[in-house]
Parts: structure tokens; C-alpha cells; sequence
């Protein structure tokens, strides 16, 4: 999952056509450190969804303009626009609802 | 087929009991819903439990789930909707049934919310149920927490460190705490504490900005930035009501056999009826339900 910082933000991910889900995410924060091989197990099974992550320490002032103040917190966009999101722990199968929603 | 031991909750209490029961040699499959750990993963070190002493809840659960996967518990991402007890009892999932001489039920519990309308509308906008995970976006910020016990007293501490201004929102006069932390919560001078209050609403519009309040018979609003509650936890038991017994808060009665009144359906964790949950104690539990799982199958 490619990380994502503030300055390649606009290029990766809101230029992008199509949907890109950003996980938000922290080094310390263990509900984090489960979801990622959730998310990366998401992205080998929906190669025509982009999934990337975004350190919170590192890009706190992008997270503040995305309203981040619980994580995990998983942005899904598209074209550049938020769709939906979901804070905390999620199944693989609830994130996979989130995006079959999405795309249908 | 049948599996000897299907387990409910991939916790630290649903994982030791998968390694209980394929030490054994039983064929053991692990149902969880969301991801494995439970509770503990959120914990950012563990200070008491033996011979693991500042580990991180993940890595401590993540060792637990690579024991049980390494032993050959099979462990499955489904959720449980309901058990049907019978010679062979059946899990129902959302995705299929399966068929087991035994079940563990290992569900643990989840944080209790204030009961207000909206109020999972308002998680990651405000609201939070964890202050060492998110306290830190609230640097310099208000910030409230509700509660009265251990947990929000600690919030609180922890919080005041971080943010400019915490209240402590309490719906009794008298803490129900360790004397020790309520020393150190009156001794933060940028704590306020508010007692016989209430939350009644959240207030804001994409983002958390207030609370309208009762306190002491009198309403009023407070201006926050961030809510981190604390009132407690509860069980999620109330599916499997038709084959256990359950106490009026709802956690499944078995004194420390783990044994249910129904034969061959089996209880450990957080989701028993007990006096003191811990890591070690549901690591205890499970070798317990286990072991007497295992016997109650060999007698089969």
C-alpha cells in the first residue's frame, strides 16, 4: 500500500480517476496495525481500486483538513470527492460492502 | 463436517482456548467478526501480564493468532447470528453453518455509549471511546470526558497532558475509582470537574463543537472540541440467549468450570459472569472451557 504524504496528496489521490480508499493510519496505534493486511489483502482483490495510507504524525495538517480525529479512518474517494468513510476496526467484509456500494 | 470445538471471538480468550484444543488434537475452528485480538489491540502497553511486559496489545495478539494458526486452528472472518443446540450443535453465520460437538463462547465486550440519538454518527467527529488513541489530535483543544470509574478517570489524566482543557463529566458526586487516581485528577489544574451532570445532546454540525449538559438540575452547554467516553463496557451475548443463561447485564452466567447450563456449550473471557477482567484471566478461562471441552468430547 503506497504511503501518501501531504505533498503528493493531490497528485495520488484527488487527481486520480477513480476510486482511491486512504487509510489514515499511526505507527502506535494498534486498531491500525490490524486493519493494514485487511486493506492490503483488499487491494490485491480489487485491482481497479487504489489504496493508499497517510501517517497521521507526519501529515497532521492533512488530517486535520480531512476531519481525522479518530483512528483508523478510512476516506474513500472518488474523482477527488469523498464518498463515505469508516472510523475503527472494520471486517474485511464490511469494507468490501462499503465498496461494492460504491461501484454499483 | 463436524468440528470438535467451534469458538466465538478471536480474542485473547477465543485464541488461547484454539490452543488448548488442538494441543489436544481436536479440530478446532475460530469464528471472528471483525479482526482477531478484540480488546486488547487498542492497548498500547501491556504492564501486567507475566513475562511480557511492555509489549503492544497488537503484537501481543498477534503472537497469540500466529500460535493458534501455527497449531492448525482453522480461523474464520464470519459472524456468528446464532447457536442451535442438538447432538450436533449449530453455528449459524452470516455466511454458512457449521456443525460442532462443542462450542466456546468467547465474545468479550464492547464499549457501552451514552445512549444518545446519533451518537456513532458523531465517532471520529468528536467522539471517541479510546483517549490513548486519539488524544492526541486534541493538542491544545477542550475536551470532555464521561465517567466516573478507573477508565475515565485515566482519560482524563492522560488528556490533560495533551489538550488545554479537560471536564470530567460525572453523573454521581463520588467517583467509584482507585484513591490514587482521583489524587491525581484534582491535582490537574486544568481539569474541571463536573459532578451529578449528564449529557443529554451533542452539538455541532459536520464536527463536534459542544455538549448541552444537566448538571446538578440545571441545563447548560459546554464549548468542546472532542467527547472521549467512558461509561463502561458491555457484552454482546443477547443472540446466543436461547442456549445460555444471562444475567441482568447480560453476561452469560458460569461460575469457574466455564460451564454452561446447556451440555457442551461452554463459556471464557470478558462475556462470563465474573468478578475481575484481565488478559490473564481470560487466558485462564480459556484453558479452562477448553479442557473441560475436550473431556466433555472424549466422553462423547
Amino acid at each position: 500500500m503506497e504511503a501518501v504524504n501531504a505533498n503528493n496528496f493531490e497528485a495520488v489521490v484527488l487527481k486520480h480517476d477513480g476510486i482511491v480508499v486512504v487509510d489514515f493510519n499511526a505507527d502506535w496505534c494498534g486498531p491500525c496495525q490490524m486493519l493494514k493486511p485487511v486493506l492490503e489483502q483488499m487491494a490485491t482483490e480489487n485491482p481497479s481500486v487504489k489504496f493508499v495510507g497517510v501517517n497521521v504524525d507526519q501529515n497532521a495538517a492533512l488530517a486535520r483538513e480531512y476531519g481525522v480525529m479518530s483512528i483508523p479512518c478510512v476516506v474513500v474517494i472518488k474523482n477527488g470527492q469523498e464518498i463515505t468513510r469508516h472510523v475503527g476496526l472494520a471486517s474485511k467484509t464490511d469494507l468490501q460492502n462499503i465498496l461494492q456500494g460504491i461501484q454499483a | 463436517m463436524t468440528y470438535d470445538i467451534v469458538v466465538i471471538g478471536a480474542g485473547i480468550a477465543g485464541l488461547t482456548a484454539a490452543i488448548y484444543g488442538r494441543r489436544a488434537n481436536k479440530k478446532v475452528l475460530v469464528l471472528e467478526s471483525r479482526t482477531y485480538g478484540g480488546q486488547i489491540v487498542s492497548t498500547k502497553s501491556i504492564e501486567n501480564y507475566p513475562a511480557a511486559m511492555g509489549i503492544s496489545g497488537f503484537e501481543f495478539a498477534t503472537k497469540i493468532y500466529e500460535q493458534a494458526v501455527a497449531l492448525g486452528a482453522e480461523i474464520k472472518f464470519e459472524n456468528v447470528m446464532e447457536v442451535i443446540d442438538g447432538a450436533e450443535k449449530q453455528v449459524k453465520t452470516n455466511q454458512t453453518t457449521h456443525l460442532a460437538k462443542t462450542v466456546i463462547i468467547a465474545t468479550g465486550s464492547k464499549n457501552r455509549t451514552m445512549g444518545l440519538a446519533n451518537e456513532e454518527k458523531w465517532l471520529g467527529r468528536g467522539i471517541s471511546y479510546c483517549a490513548t488513541c486519539d488524544g492526541a489530535f486534541f493538542k491544545n483543544k477542550v475536551v470532555a470526558v464521561v465517567g466516573g470509574g478507573n477508565t475515565a478517570l485515566g482519560d482524563a489524566i492522560y488528556l490533560a497532558d495533551i489538550a488545554q482543557k479537560v471536564y470530567l463529566i460525572h453523573r454521581r458526586n463520588q467517583f467509584n475509582a482507585e484513591a490514587a487516581l482521583i489524587e491525581q485528577v484534582q491535582a490537574k489544574p486544568n481539569v474541571t470537574i463536573v459532578n451529578n451532570a449528564q449529557v443529554v445532546g451533542l452539538l455541532g454540525d459536520h464536527q463536534l463543537t459542544g455538549l448541552d449538559i444537566i448538571a446538578n438540575g440545571t441545563a447548560q452547554q459546554l464549548i468542546v472540541d472532542g467527547l472521549f467516553v467512558a461509561v463502561g463496557r458491555v457484552p454482546e451475548n443477547e443472540k446466543f440467549a436461547n442456549v445460555v443463561d444471562l444475567d441482568h447485564n447480560g453476561y452469560i452466567v458460569a461460575n469457574e468450570t466455564c460451564e454452561t447450563g446447556t451440555a457442551g456449550i461452554f463459556v471464557a473471557g470478558d462475556c462470563r459472569t465474573k468478578e475481575v477482567r484481565q488478559l490473564v484471566t481470560a487466558a485462564g478461562d480459556a484453558a479452562v472451557a477448553a479442557t473441560h471441552a475436550i473431556k466433555y468430547i472424549n466422553q462423547l
